[in-house]
């Protein structure tokens, strides 16, 4: 993003005048003080930064540009790592990465005007999904703010809907508090994304003001333990149940509650389903594992959500592609809906017992209260019976294009368990889910709310920096991979150890899917004439290319790519008309998931 | 792999027998009818800072609550304002708009009013000065005040419940509105409850506010 001076008034102008005023204004403080040790006097970029190496940052990804230029000033000064990427989108898509892996907010950092805008899809992305971020924006000095100045958007004012919280930053003395208390909120109770907007003069002006620790603003008060009737009543209900399933979600995730779930599920033998972010909460090769629930979800984990008599949903919030027609969801069952944002409780599916907590917590607590585990044998064997009924699979003959489940299944073959999957969104995106074992939280990392095209590989980024010893593979579709791969460029110059394996069929695939079911086969806009070729384009960046369209390529690729000691990427050609099945209309029956197309 | 997905197909399978309705309670599916809406006089205390009102109010609309009216003023403690809401709304969608408000960070407490709390509107009324000494009879009658009157036009004003509000302007129609401005309701608990929960008002004899000067606050006034 180019500089250039205002017509009205030049920003160092503007500046200069503002950094004065602060200046004589802080001496006036120090000299009533009179206190012995003074603050530092430093700009407010640099309160910024010290702000966020107090909170405990440790690594920010950005795009420099005007407004933002005195907070990378002061970055130049800190010890804290700055991956430059190669759009503000992907800065916002790594950092919401790091933040699921890591379980601590990823920082992101962007010009005023179209840098806040281009990190307006990850902001929105990470607060669907609840994860923890911060965002930091240069902005226009405050003199020029509402004059439709060079480069300016109004940023909080755009962003209030798709952040948990945003700030304006009006002084250098509440700069650095301001970031502080952001990175503490993205984190605390329900994460998701924050926003402080920086005006130009505030983080060039000078500053004595302590940032102090950071803390939540005094408003926000999550609950993290559940009061004794609530907990009292869902161990009851639990008890009395015949046909019990726990619906985890992305709050067991958040809530680092992987292991109070295992426990919780093994001592008193209830099946457990799971929404699409909180995929590997529970160990898909446990007999008690139903998997994902919903549109795309297992044939079992929607029959046994369909017949249940309690749902015990935790930190999950019924989206719709989830739940299917409400009508129609668990309609027998009677709800114990856990979660420690109150608003979520019976906002889609009204709850018969609502319990506000922390998921770990309240596992514990229901777990210290329950008398004796549900009379549940025969509703198991009902479960170990639909497991068996619709087996997820696929068919691999010889003389067809490659399948996109075997790949996947391939991929995972040639990973450790602790392996993190990052994916684009679509068709790929539910292969990838469907056809991937997962055992471990925070190795399933995609875009679910928001359904973010593009999302992948810069995710993989985030991820690799926030768990470097893991290995990250992104799986990605053509179309997914072609809105966001100028990030490749990222990838090389940090020599991130990361696999891109894209499935690559020739199409924007879940739209030919719908247009195949709903459109009567008119593929509009749908499939690419003219495709690159993907592993030219990798080497093209300086990363690895490799290039596979049969099934004895496969196995060879993924170990030459997986050796390769930096980004590469395979180019999977796929069978142009695989299709991901199950799937359950939009607003359908989820007990009536078809099978096949013919079954829509 | 073996012969890709197998299984009954949707109408070979068992099929649950019971339902719930839009709002995702369980219901009796031959006997149950669609909620009601109701009118909710809402109260909110929040944090009087930039941006607060905006922060409200979108959420209502991205939300798709249906707002009535909404007034904002300052309360007797430094900082603070307070938001009243008039929604009309099923019983879930009050639970969450009351939910969603003080989810809000700068929101520091929700409450939904009793049906006998006090509530006051307030309308001004521009009218046809033909008739002077009718337009001062009706003012009279409903207790309002003429706060100017020229050869041409009379400006008077009427506070009171909605109703009477409304049956003010009706009177008002015979000698002609020329203008109308009317605020939304604003409304506060009767007694010693707090109107919002946890609230606790400064203890302040004189207090500086005239809690019947409604005014919207601009939220880039010189407060903020």
């Amino acid at each position: 993003m180019s500089e250039s001076a205002s017509p009205r008034r030049t920003e160092d102008e503007a500046d200069a005048e503002s950094a004065d005023a602060d200046e004589s204004e802080s001496a006036d403080a120090a000299s009533e003080d009179g206190a012995a040790e003074p603050n530092p006097v430093r700009t407010g970029a640099q309160a910024v930064i010290a702000a966020l190496e107090r909170a405990g940052a440790e690594t920010l990804f950005g795009v420099q540009g005007g407004a933002i230029m005195p907070v990378y000033d002061a970055l130049y000064d800190s010890e804290l790592r700055h991956v430059m990427m190669a759009h503000e989108q992907a800065a916002a898509h790594a950092a919401d990465a790091y933040g699921i892996v890591s379980g601590t907010p990823g920082v992101c950092l962007a010009t005023s005007g179209p840098g806040a805008t281009n990190l307006a899809t990850g902001l929105a992305d990470a607060s669907m999904d609840s994860d923890p971020m911060v965002a930091l924006t240069g902005q226009v000095p405050t003199n020029f703010v509402g004059s439709d100045a060079f480069q300016e958007t109004d940023t909080t004012g755009m962003t209030a809907p798709i952040t948990k919280h945003n700030y304006f930053a009006q002084t250098a003395d509440e700069a650095g508090p301001t970031v502080g208390e952001a990175f503490e909120l993205a984190a605390e109770g329900r994460p998701g994304p924050t926003l402080v907007d920086l005006p130009k003069d505030v983080t060039n002006a000078q500053t004595a003001a302590d940032p102090g620790e950071p803390a939540t603003p005094e408003t926000y008060n999550p609950a993290t333990e559940a009061d004794a009737e609530s907990v009292a009543a869902a161990a009851r209900t639990l008890e009395r149940a015949e046909k019990p399933v726990i619906l985890a979600g992305g709050g067991v995730v958040k809530g680092d509650a992987s292991e109070e779930l295992r426990a919780f599920a093994r001592e008193y033998g209830i099946p457990v389903a799971t929404s699409m972010p909180a995929v590997g909460v529970y160990p898909e090769d446990d007999e008690l594992a139903m998997e994902m629930v919903g549109m795309h979800g297992t044939g079992y984990a929607n029959m046994a959500t369909t017949h249940c008599d309690v749902l015990f949903a935790i930190g999950c919030r019924f989206d719709d592609r989830l739940t299917g027609g409400v009508e129609t969801f668990a309609p027998e069952a009677e709800v114990v809906h856990v979660d420690i944002d109150p608003a979520e409780i019976s906002k889609n599916v009204k709850a018969d017992v609502a319990v506000v907590g922390d998921a770990g917590t309240v596992l514990e607590q229901v777990g210290a209260e329950m008398e004796r585990a549900p009379d549940a044998e025969a509703w198991r064997e009902q479960c170990r019976e639909w497991k068996a009924e619709y087996p997820m699979d696929y068919q691999t003959p010889d003389d067809e294009p490659l399948k996109p489940q075997f790949v996947v299944e391939a991929l995972d073959e040639a990973t450790d368990d602790d392996a993190i999957v990052t994916t684009g969104v679509g068709q790929h995106q539910m292969w990838a889910v469907q056809y991937w074992t997962f055992t471990q939280p925070r190795t399933w990392v995609s875009s679910h709310g928001l359904g973010t095209m593009g999302y992948g590989l810069p995710a993989a980024i985030g991820a690799k920096l926030a768990a470097p010893d893991q290995q990250v593979v992104a799986v990605e579709g053509d179309g997914s991979f072609l809105m966001t791969l100028q990030e490749l460029a990222v990838a090389v110059r940090e020599n991130l150890d990361i696999t891109v394996a894209v499935l690559n069929n020739e199409y924007i695939g879940m739209v030919r899917q719908w247009q195949d079911a709903f459109f009567e086969g008119r593929h509009s806009a749908s499939e690419y004439d003219w495709c690159p070729e993907f592993d030219k384009i990798a080497e093209a960046f300086g990363a690895q290319g490799f290039a596979v369209s049969d099934y004895d390529e496969v196995a060879d690729a993924v170990e030459a790519a997986m050796a390769y000691d930096g980004p590469s990427v395979i180019d999977f050609r796929i069978d142009p008309d695989a299709n991901v099945y199950p799937m359950v209309p939009s607003g359908g029956a989820n007990g009536e998931f078809a099978l096949e197309e013919g079954q829509l | 792999m073996t012969g890709g997905l197998q299984g009954p197909a949707p109408e070979e399978r068992p099929q649950p027998t019971g339902r719930r309705n839009a709002q995702g309670e369980r219901i009796d599916p031959e006997a149950h009818a669609e909620q009601d809406t109701r009118k909710a006089v809402v109260s909110a205390l929040v944090e009087h800072e930039p941006g607060v009102l905006a922060k409200v109010s979108g959420l209502f609309s991205r939300r798709q609550f249906n707002i009535e009216s909404l007034t904002v003023g300052s309360t007797t403690v430094e900082g603070h304002a307070r938001i009243t809401l008039v929604v009309e709304e099923t019983d879930a969608g009050i639970d969450q708009i009351k939910k969603q408000v003080e989810k809000l960070v700068p929101v520091i407490a929700v409450g939904e009013l009793d049906d006998d709390a006090v509530r006051a509107e307030l309308v001004l009324l521009k009218v046809r000065g033909e008739e002077p000494d009718k337009v001062h009879a009706i003012t009279q009658m409903y207790e309002g005040q003429t706060l100017d009157a020229g050869p041409r036009t009379i400006t008077v004003q009427i506070t009171g419940d909605h109703q009477k509000i409304d049956d003010a302007v009706d009177a008002f129609r015979q000698f002609g509105i020329i203008e109308i401005a009317r605020t939304g309701q604003t409304a506060l608990s009767r007694g010693d409850t707090p109107t919002t929960p946890g609230e606790s008002p400064a203890a302040s004899a004189e207090s500086t506010v005239n809690q019947t000067d409604l005014q919207i606050q601009k939220e880039t006034s010189d407060d903020d």
